[in-house]
């Protein structure tokens, strides 16, 4: 079962990464990623991501250790930007390697809602009146409330 | 020696720094008055976590921070 978790601050190729994760399963049942992006909208003009180095990078690796046990995988991996990044630009990429489809989907799921409100990352937006930063909404904590029922 | 303050997110803003280097040891009243009002009271609020040396203080008001260590002021998070 390997585990790759990964802090970066310079862009990603995530369908570069894809395929060697996959090679590197060789008789796996199903393979699940999600890739999250810079949406091109709204006046967003660019967006920045914080982090705490003596926590962030711990506490991703606490939660893909934990993703990993929960939904039996065979490899898991986790990718997260932090910086300033533009539109279109990837912030973060999960993809789980599992015997059966359940427990891949599953574990990406889990992995995003832990990671978009309950990891060591804070955000903000660059609009035309300057820096917002950004809080989790009211969805972003029931989806990870739905993981402790 | 020193207590390292580390502000997180709009915190860094309110405290126009990353982090700042006050006299320690620090308990929590300490650090209330090494803040200043203003972060003071952001840091009494329920939203702001605070960490010493990477692990989370379950009570901010038992804090203890021994000369040398790092506090971390943590507003709520939102990554991905």
């Amino acid at each position: 079962m390997a585990l790759h978790v990964h802090l970066l601050d310079k862009p990603f190729n995530p369908g570069a990464l894809l395929g060697p994760f996959t090679n590197a399963h060789p008789g796996y049942g199903g393979l699940a990623s999600f890739i999250g992006a810079v949406r091109a909208d709204d006046d967003v003009r660019a967006l920045e991501l914080l982090h705490y180095e003596k926590m962030t990078r711990p506490g991703m690796e606490a939660l893909a250790e934990e993703a990993a046990h929960r939904f039996e995988l065979l490899g898991l991996l986790v990718m997260h930007r932090y910086g300033v990044m533009e539109p279109g630009e990837p912030i973060v990429m999960v993809a789980a390697c599992a015997h059966h489809r359940r427990g891949a989907i599953a574990a990406v799921d889990y992995c995003m809602d832990h990671l978009k409100s309950d990891s060591w990352f804070w955000k903000r937006e660059q609009r035309a009146d300057g820096w917002h930063w950004i809080e989790p909404r009211d969805q972003d904590h029931s989806d990870l409330a739905r993981w402790n029922s | 020696m020193a207590v390292r303050l580390v502000f997180l997110g709009k915190l860094a803003d309110l405290a126009g720094a990353d982090e700042r280097d006050v006299a320690g040891p620090l308990d929590w009243d300490g650090l209330l008055t090494a803040v200043g009002p203003q972060l003071a009271a952001q840091v009494q609020g329920d939203k702001v976590k605070l960490a010493l040396d990477g692990a989370l203080v379950a009570d901010k008001t038992t804090l203890a921070a021994p000369d040398g260590s790092e506090i971390a002021l943590l507003p709520p998070v939102s990554g991905g």
